[in-house]
């Protein structure tokens, strides 16, 4: 029976590895790994067993499952009703987010231990993980909407501390100010949703902010209706603020630029959070308030068009790339299009499919493409590089992590009977339920999909005998079991009955697999990986004569579009020269001199008369007299006929 | 008794002023600016004497005020010639162009 | 409690101070003085609690009144509430901070820390005054000595910026005198009172009000650099030596805002409230283009200066918005910001004193060869942009709602810039930690350098305590302030239902 306190748990045992690495990490040295990995497997049996209590024993009332809220106290009132209460709220998604992040953390603490092996800073790197560990459970499990802002920041900055973690690199400096500076602005939105929301509603609890927004009898849901700004209500102006948060996270277009970058963290920090668990907060959070996001049309239509335009955006650049982790990294974006997708569509159809299919992708994906990563991880330690023209023929090198990236590899494109298949195929039918359109292009996206991960796979495992002189082997055990793992976790998580657990209204939902339906998508995915294979499998010019062929397009991908260089244009030319310059320079000169200005001209008038005091005694007498006679005068002219 | 009319003693005083107001903003030798600082006393004390005699005839004060004044321009008078004595000590010189120091 | 041993105690310092023999023995009293400081502070913060939660709920505690000079009603009246006592929390920590970093002080030792001391003095007997005169009095004690800290232990151009900041300050204190001469002599009745709280009861017509607002505000806000009254900020920290620029900032800086809120808002409510656009329309462009402008600075103080611009903009933006969530994050601002602010210049002391340069572009890689510094240097920077468990979220986040509570277009409208100012500081902030502290290290001679020593050591870890003990647990100071503000706001909020 699960306890209050183990949920507490499953949060504040990582935050208790991040303070003791912290503070002490030094003293562990090499042990530092050791004592990251066994805090993280005590918070991961925790977490399973708070997720399997509630959805086994105390998360149901007559089958249907019921938001669980413990532990609140207030962190900090604003106002009697706006406060910022810290808690802990399990629900089904709650619960399916802890296991998923404590279990991939853990993965990914265990294959540090052989990645990061003889790293000077070990212990600064696993509190770094148990700080991202800790922010992420915090996120998941927050009750409070400003409570899930607070940790929102904090995966954001642990995300910096970690992508900046070779601090020496000048680009992965980089890399991590634009990851945070990005999401930055991204969590402004996310803010003054906040504020739009919690203004009308009067709470910054997540339970009584949708049961009040979403009662249109209440005088909270009339006013926020009626309230409008531009001729948008405010509630669509609150979500969809909310949304460009969780977006700017998720790195949805036209918010995605920081994740490519991201990947000059080390490896498997790009698995954990820019794969598995940090850039899918975005759908959390739609998911988490998704019954008001249900409550406004406009909203949802921006939550589908942004995930589908990012999956596809992101499919296309991902088949004209040539750094392995840019490759996945574009592919974790086109694949969390495809959940904002289904989720825009969650409240449409069938019993909220769509919702259930958003979030089973969410949960398939996280293993596959975490195995990916770590897989890229295992690849990168053996090549030390991260370019696929480097690679090629690595299958005889490294038999475990060919295997596992072959299965991942099919898991995201879709085949039976691998995890992905299966909530693929959801979220194609929740497309196909809403348009038909919309189902062509997302089974185009499926198509690319297989194909730039199938040109990934041949690329590296293929395409040409491979010479390595003095390689030290696939890795360690502490590498290869994780890769093991996650890759039965790729071929088996697609069997979890996935709709009893999480659906939209609580209720279990059956999920059925339709064949006929299957046929074409599996067929497109095999289509794309027979290109794939038709290209890359063995070294021709083919790739070489088709990227000429689709000339102008082709390098407009290879150049992810240019959104890069039209945020540089806007930041660096605009923001910097057009804005920073010149309030720079009127400070100096203008308010400044206005100043001095002041200073000066009070000094000149001084200087001015300072000749009046000449130091000649007769001068001094001759005024003197002139003021007498002066003051006499009018004395005896002005005043003269006043009474004395 | 023909009185001297009041006009006679007050012309009297003012020739005097000016005499000496004249002397003090011509002249640059200090004991020469210092006799006519003497002359300007003088004529006020003239006219104390004279008002009092003719305004109030039964009252001593401008008499008082007269003696005042000359024992004033007594105390004076010493202190500006020791000022004048140890000016002409630092600058050879008693010319009062000279000792322009006290400007800006 | 006694309030005056919060004046007696430096004083008694500075005496011994001046007596001692060597360097030696002037730090040990300055230390010790200092630590008796915080204690006392600390003292004070418990016996107010105790005080409160036994029932006692009137505005002011711990009230004393002497007379000083009687024939104009002149009183040595002191007392504390919430906002107070906060205030003179940050001061202690500040001092005892800015103690410990000077300790390598050597050049006229003395009257460096004699200087210092006295400063605190000032600065207690500010914020514990509840008469006006003794307010200013005290207002004027702590200006002299930074003209002379920065004149005569300063760098650079430091008599410019000593002059400046003095010529400035002054002005300040002009504009405040006339205006509180104005309030003495032109409140309701012959009463001629200096009073605050018998002035804070209406006492002051609404016509006086609106005419003496803007000295006292603007004379205020000059020290709290309320734009444009704010060129002195950027100048005088960058000559000040560390202690000093960390008392400008921690301290000096929130004397403005102190004044702004118990002077100005609280005395003449319905001035404040026929202001409030002006004041919300100055904080925001201070934020706005503060931050603007510190993206453009390449010396690490003048990026910290103009942050404080920035930064001391959310203060007045409270204040100016008039709600009692604002008003409690203004104070909450100017304790995190004191205390962040003063973290940031010590860190940055300590890296000029090894490094040489303040300039962003000559450091580099700092991180592997002075980890200590160099990790208070990123948490300062990280609660400088507001992240949560450090002071400035906190902070920043009530002053946020409190605005938003003002439902007016225009005022949400500044209330999303200065939202957006977060993401500007973010920006500086990260470009400064990453060319200064990370990166690659630019100049092989600081290899050699060391690590902070047990002084700066203490230093940081107690000012980071404060962070730490406000950022993770907000709601202590927030119970302490909350209060305070909300006998502001009903002052202001009476003033409108009247109208």
């Amino acid at each position: 029976m699960p306890h209050p306190l183990h949920t507490a748990l499953v949060v504040l045992l990582p935050l208790a590895g991040f303070v003791l690495l912290g503070l002490f990490g030094k003293r562990f040295g090499s042990k530092a790994g050791l004592v990251g990995v066994l805090v993280l497997a005590l918070t991961t049996i925790f977490a399973s067993m708070t997720a399997g209590g509630y959805f086994f024993s105390n998360g149901t009332v007559s089958g249907v499952f019921r938001p669980l809220k413990d532990l609140s106290f207030t962190w900090l009132a604003f106002s009697p009703n706006i406060k910022i209460e810290i808690g802990t709220l399990l629900d089904p998604i709650s619960a399916m987010m802890i296991v998923v992040v404590s279990f991939v953390s853990l993965m990914v603490h265990l294959f540090s231990l052989g990645y990061m092996k003889g790293e000077e800073r070990l212990h600064a790197y696993y509190a770094y993980l148990s700080l991202f560990t800790f922010s992420m459970l915090g996120l998941v499990l927050s009750s409070n909407i400003f409570q899930i802002y607070m940790f929102w920041e904090l995966v954001g900055v642990s995300s910096y501390l970690l992508i900046g973690f070779y601090f020496q690199k000048p680009s992965a400096v980089a890399a991590a100010k634009k990851a945070f500076i990005v999401t930055r602005f991204a969590d402004l939105g996310f803010l003054i949703g906040i504020l739009v929301l919690s203004y009308y509603a009067e709470t910054l609890d997540f339970g009584t902010l949708i049961q009040r927004l979403t009662d249109t009898q209440s005088s909270y849901s009339v006013g926020i209706t009626a309230g409008s700004f531009m001729g948008i209500s405010a509630l669509t102006w609150g979500l969809v603020l909310v949304f460009a948060g969780g977006a700017g996270k998720s790195a949805m277009f036209p918010l995605h630029i920081w994740l490519p970058d991201a990947m000059e963290g080390p490896t498997p920090v790009s698995a954990l959070i820019h794969a598995a668990t940090m850039v899918v907060a975005g759908v959390f959070l739609v998911a988490r308030l998704f019954p008001l996001y249900a409550f406004n049309e406009v909203a949802l239509k921006v939550v589908t068009m942004t995930g589908l335009i990012s999956a596809m955006f992101a499919a296309v650049i991902a088949c004209t790339q040539t750094d392995i982790k840019r490759v996945l990294a574009y592919s974790t974006m086109s694949q969390i299009g495809y959940m904002m997708f289904a989720l825009g569509l969650g409240a449409k159809g069938e019993y909220g499919l769509g919702y259930t299919a958003s979030l089973f992708h969410l949960f398939t994906h996280a293993f596959f493409k975490s195995l990916l990563f770590l897989g890229a991880g295992a690849i990168i330690h053996l090549v030390h590089s991260n370019d696929m023209k480097d690679m090629g023929g690595l299958r005889k090198f490294m038999p475990i992590t060919h295997i596992s990236f072959l299965v991942a590899c099919l898991a995201i494109a879709g085949i039976p009977p691998f995890a992905g298949f299966f909530s693929k195929e959801e979220i194609l039918s929740t497309a196909y339920h809403d348009s038909f359109i919309f189902y062509l292009l997302l089974l185009l996206t499926s198509g690319l999909t297989a194909f730039y991960m199938f040109r990934l796979y041949f690329s590296i495992f293929w395409r040409r005998e491979a010479h390595l002189h003095g390689h030290h082997g696939e890795g360690t055990m502490t590498m290869k079991l994780p890769l093991i793992v996650l890759m039965l976790c790729a071929v088996l998580a697609g069997f979890v009955p996935f709709g009893h657990f999480v659906s939209y209204n609580g209720q279990p939902l059956e999920m059925h697999v339709d064949l006929l339906f299957s046929i074409a998508p599996v067929l497109i995915a095999l289509a794309g990986i027979g290109l794939a294979g038709w290209l890359y499998k063995s070294e021709n010019d083919r790739p070489h004569s088709l990227a000429t062929a689709m000339g102008g397009f082709y390098q407009a991908a290879y150049r992810k579009f240019y959104i890069d260089e039209l945020y540089l244009f806007v930041t660096k030319k605009i923001l910097f020269n057009l804005v920073g310059r010149p309030a720079a320079w009127i400070d100096r000169h203008i308010v400044n001199g206005a100043m001095n200005g002041l200073a000066s001209v009070t000094g000149s008038i001084s200087s001015a008369i300072k000749g009046l005091q000449s130091g000649k005694l007769q001068q001094y007498i001759l005024y003197f007299f002139a003021g007498i006679a002066l003051l006499t005068l009018l004395l005896i002219y002005r005043f003269a006929s006043m009474p004395v | 008794m023909n009185a001297v009319p009041l006009t006679h003693i007050i012309l009297l005083s003012t020739a005097l002023f000016f005499t000496g107001m004249y002397g003090l903003l011509t002249r640059r030798n200090m004991i020469t600016m210092l006799m006519s600082v003497e002359l300007i006393l003088n004529s006020v004390n003239i006219n104390f004497v004279a008002f009092n005699k003719y305004l109030y005839p039964k009252q001593l004060e401008g008499v008082f005020f007269t003696v005042f004044i000359i024992a004033i321009a007594a105390a004076e008078a010493a202190v500006a010639i020791a000022i004048i004595i140890n000016l002409y000590r630092t600058h050879q010189s008693i010319d009062v162009e000279d000792a322009s120091e006290l400007k800006y | 409690m006694n309030l005056s041993l919060l004046v007696i105690l430096p004083l008694i310092t500075t005496l011994l101070v001046l007596l001692a023999r060597g360097g030696g023995q002037v730090k040990a009293i300055a230390l010790t003085g200092a630590t008796l400081q915080l204690l006392l502070a600390l003292f004070l913060l418990y016996a107010f609690g105790k005080e409160r939660s036994a029932g006692d709920h009137s505005a002011m505690l711990f009230q004393a009144n002497y007379s000083w000079f009687a024939p104009l009603h002149i009183y040595f009246h002191t007392g504390v509430d919430g906002i107070s006592v906060a205030m003179i929390l940050l001061t202690a920590f500040v001092v005892l901070a800015g103690v410990l970093v000077s300790w390598d002080t050597s050049f006229q030792t003395k009257e460096f820390f004699f200087l210092l001391v006295f400063l605190s003095a000032g600065a207690y007997g500010f914020f514990i005054s509840l008469d006006l005169f003794t307010l200013f009095f005290f207002l004027e004690v702590a200006v002299i000595p930074k003209f002379l800290l920065i004149g005569i232990w300063g760098s650079g151009k430091k008599e410019y910026s000593a002059m400046k900041l003095a010529l400035m300050l002054m002005a300040g204190s002009a504009l405040v005198f006339t205006g509180l001469a104005g309030i003495y002599f032109k409140a309701g009745g012959s009463a001629h009172s200096f009073d605050m709280m018998q002035l804070a009861g209406g006492l002051i017509p609404v016509k006086v009000q609106l005419f003496f607002f803007p000295f006292v505000f603007i004379g205020f806000g000059i020290f709290t650099a309320l734009f444009p009254f704010h060129t002195w900020v950027p100048d005088g920290h960058s000559s000040a030596p560390t202690a000093a620029s960390m008392f400008l900032a921690g301290i000096s800086m929130k004397l403005g805002g102190y004044g702004c809120l118990r002077v100005a808002t609280f005395l003449m409510p319905d001035a404040a409230q026929h202001y409030a656009p002006w004041i919300i329309a100055l904080s925001t462009i201070a934020i706005i283009y503060g931050a603007f402008a510190t993206m453009m600075q390449t010396d690490l103080k003048y990026i910290n200066a103009y942050s404080s611009v920035s930064h001391c903009g959310f203060v007045l933006l409270g204040i100016g918005m008039l709600t009692r969530t604002s008003v409690t994050g203004a104070v909450m601002q100017m304790v995190s910001h004191g205390l962040m602010t003063a973290l940031f210049f010590a860190a940055i002391g300590m890296l000029y004193s090894r490094t040489h340069t303040r300039m962003v572009a000559q450091l580099g890689g700092l991180l592997k060869i002075m980890p200590f510094i160099s990790t208070i240097f990123i948490l300062a920077g990280l609660c400088s942009l507001g992240l949560p468990g450090l002071s400035g979220f906190a902070a920043e986040m009530t002053v946020f709602a409190g605005a938003w509570q003002q439902p007016s277009t225009a005022y949400r409208f500044a209330t999303i810039l200065a939202c957006a100012s977060i993401v500007v500081t973010a920006v500086y902030i990260l470009r400064a930690t990453g060319q200064s502290v990370l990166g690659p290290v630019t100049d092989s001679h600081y290899e050699q350098l060391p690590d902070a020593k047990w002084n700066e050591k203490l230093a940081g870890i107690l000012l980071m305590a404060g962070i730490l003990a406000i950022g993770l647990a907000p709601f202590w100071l927030q119970q302490l302030v909350s209060p305070g503000a909300e006998q502001i706001i009903q002052q202001a909020v009476k003033s409108v239902t009247i109208k």
